[in-house]
């Protein structure tokens, strides 16, 4: 086991996978940082520092570095991944898909089906999402509910270093194309993470990191952490919270969620995209429609509201879920009748 | 042609807001008081002076991440401006928006913008709107080296052209998209004027560290422009951004003594008061008046701006036409 940042193993992960697979190669806004000035090649490397030395390591054809052309660098991606190679592209803020989003959704995502299972799509595109640095309404967004829905691709969301290692080893050496979420406000999160070169982490696996049989709470990312301040808190009381890490959205682990349910009968999902077509509703329908009869109390969602991400500080925080709005929908479902 | 000793004194006095409205939020970032992401546009002040001088409030700018120079310029309320970054209610966008997205679209300001590229196609449409209105109107986008690879850019200068939307493309060219040098990134090096001329747009190109040659050449631009039928034009101006590309970027791609090198002789604000000093049309004095009544405004903006009434819980469910 290694201690490491999560934006570490980002960049350890693709380090290793590069080192073995001499197909894999990285794109992006600013992955080398410097090229074209005095300061030279990796003067300042990737904003969020998870491409740092690849460049020195690998060279100039497998660390590409791109123009300011989100549209093209999708396209790209999908052109190297339907030429043999294994690309993993950078899209610097996940509010970005909007510049680039044919390429993934109607081109990445649909060659293998489109195609007639013909070929595969072996591409990682990588994005920083999420709020909490009053970065405001275009650098703010969770967008993991619309890539969601999007037949063709697999969505995943680690929530600790280990989450990424294993993840992202799985997305690169995965053939068809996978969005990998990283939130920006777990970069500077540390934790273990297996020594292991091969260690992956299949998708489709949900992670229990509370255990308790009163209430299934679900979350990802930055609300994930709020939810086991929440169960930690409720546990002193001695009422006892699942909290499930699904940790791939799509394939979604139903099977870990409905048999959580099916024990508490109480569902809590919290999640930080808007209310409306969101993951939130789609879990809260998922156990609905499939474990009707545990229920004993309607399932309750915590959502930031139908709004844009506003930029003051206050406006921000009140946008989040927060640790007291979540207790409140946990204690809501458990006074239920 | 020589501009009145007013016009001069009021384009120094715009350039300098600008400069010390940036110098003041780079000190009072380090405070950590002010929110989110900021690009600072000193260095750059010339070019938005020297187009937005030229312009009514019919006549409109799109702008972009770093677009405090041109909201000033185009007349945005400094206070207003400053208490948005600070995030306050008092703020334009009643902090809702903050440093990327200040917007007045009642002074023709159609909005900074967080999204690279975004700014050109609506300018387009500003455009289209200018030549159905033919009064002369005209509406400009600004974009930078980088904003200029995107295939929104692209696409709205080939479509000003095919349109003959009033519009201008004003290129700032400060050598740099966040850390990467626009040699490597802009594949026509050194030049982004000649692709809008491949659009077949009519192009010009100017000092933007020089206020004379960036207000003399965007009068020839305009008096282009403003003729109805004549479409779209492209301008590049070569410029310097004296910050890094956000408050906090440690900017090591730069050369060693580059920034002291720029501050020196690459200055707009140096150079128009040498200009106009030596040349007899102001004096110290006029300028040194000027500076410290700049000085004031920023004061005073900065003063307020902290004093204003933080935004509300519930103001998040403000401007919105329905809420789930
Ligand atoms: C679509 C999009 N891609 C990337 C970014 C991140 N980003 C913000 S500013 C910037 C560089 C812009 O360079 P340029 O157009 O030259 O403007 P300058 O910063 O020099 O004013 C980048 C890559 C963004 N905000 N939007
Ligand atoms: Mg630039």
């Amino acid at each position: 086991m290694a201690r490491m940042m999560y934006r570490e193993a980002v960049l350890s992960t693709i380090a290793e996978e590069m080192e073995r697979d001499e197909n894999v190669v990285v794109l992006g806004e600013d992955v080398v940082g410097g090229n074209g000035t005095a300061g030279g090649p990796e003067a300042i490397g990737g904003i969020w520092s998870t491409s740092t030395g690849l460049y020195g390591k690998f060279g100039a054809d497998r660390v590409i570095d791109t123009p300011i052309s989100e549209s093209a660098i999708m396209g790209a991606a999908a052109g190297l991944a339907l030429t043999g190679k294994r690309p993993v592209a950078e899209l610097m803020f996940a509010d970005f898909i909007g510049v680039s989003l044919d390429q993934i959704w109607n081109q990445l995502a649909k060659f293998r089906y489109m195609f007639g299972g013909k070929t595969k799509c072996p591409a990682v595109i990588r994005m920083a999402w999420g709020a909490g640095y009053n970065a405001a309404a275009q650098h703010s967004q969770a967008v993991h509910h619309i890539l969601t829905g999007m037949p063709g691709l697999k969505v995943v969301m680690p929530s600790t270093p280990a989450d990424v290692k294993g993840l992202l080893r799985t997305a690169i050496r995965d053939d068809d194309p996978v969005i990998f979420l990283e939130h920006k406000a777990l970069y500077g999160v540390k934790g273990e993470v297996p020594d292991d070169k091969d260690f992956m982490i299949p998708f489709g696996h949900a992670r229990l990191t509370r255990a308790g049989n009163d209430v299934t709470i679900v979350s990802t990312g930055l609300l994930l952490g709020f939810c086991e301040a929440v169960a930690d808190k409720l546990a002193a009381e001695g009422i006892g919270c699942d909290v499930i890490d699904p940790r791939t959205t799509s394939p979604l682990d139903e099977e870990a969620i409905l048999d959580s349910v099916e024990v508490t009968g109480r569902l809590v999902v919290v999640d930080e995209t808007n209310p409306r077509c969101s993951l939130a509703g789609d879990i809260c329908a998922l156990v609905a429609e499939k474990a009707f009869a545990s229920l004993k109390a309607p399932p309750l969602s915590v959502t930031p509201p139908h709004t844009p991400v506003p930029f003051a500080r206050e406006l921000e925080t009140a946008y989040l879920p927060s640790i007291p709005k979540i207790e409140a929908a946990v204690r809501k479902v458990l006074s239920y009748r | 042609m020589q501009l009145s000793r007013e016009a001069l004194l009021r384009a120094y006095r715009q350039m300098k807001l600008i400069r010390e409205f940036e110098e003041r939020l780079h000190v009072d970032i380090q405070t950590g008081e002010i929110a989110g992401f900021t690009h600072l546009y000193c260095g750059q002040e010339a070019v938005a002076v020297g187009v937005c001088e030229h312009l009514s409030t019919d006549d409109k700018i799109v702008s972009t991440h770093r677009g405090h120079g041109h909201c000033l310029a185009k007349g945005c309320d400094v206070d207003g401006m400053m208490a948005e970054i600070w995030g306050s209610r008092d703020g334009l966008c009643k902090g809702k928006g903050g440093s990327m997205h200040i917007a007045d679209v009642d002074k023709g300001m159609l909005g900074a913008n967080g999204i690279v590229g975004a700014g050109a196609p609506i300018a387009v449409g500003a455009g289209i709107a200018a030549k159905i209105d033919g009064k002369g109107h005209v509406a400009i986008t600004f974009s930078g080296d980088g904003a200029c690879n995107q295939g929104t850019t692209f696409e709205a200068m080939n479509m000003a052209v095919v349109t003959k939307a009033a519009c201008i493309f004003v290129f700032e060219n400060n050598h740099y998209s966040e850390h990467t040098g626009f040699e490597y990134a802009v594949g026509t090096q050194k030049d982004i004027a000649s692709r809008a001329e491949a659009f077949g747009m009519k192009i010009w190109r100017g000092d933007g560290t020089d206020f004379f040659s960036v207000f003399e050449t965007m009068r020839e631009v305009l008096d282009y422009v403003r003729v109805p039928g004549n479409g779209p034009a492209a301008v590049e101006f070569d410029t310097e951004r004296f910050f890094g590309h956000f408050e906090g970027d440690p900017q090591r791609y730069r050369g060693p003594g580059e920034l002291d090198r720029i501050r020196e002789t690459r200055d707009c604000i140096k150079k128009f008061r040498a200009s106009v000093t030596s040349a007899g049309l102001l004096t110290d004095a006029d300028i040194d008046a000027v500076d410290a009544d700049v000085m004031d405004a920023i004061e005073n903006a900065v003063a307020k701006a902290k004093a204003a009434p933080r935004p509300k819980p519930e103001d998040v469910l403000e401007d919105v036409y329905i809420s789930y």
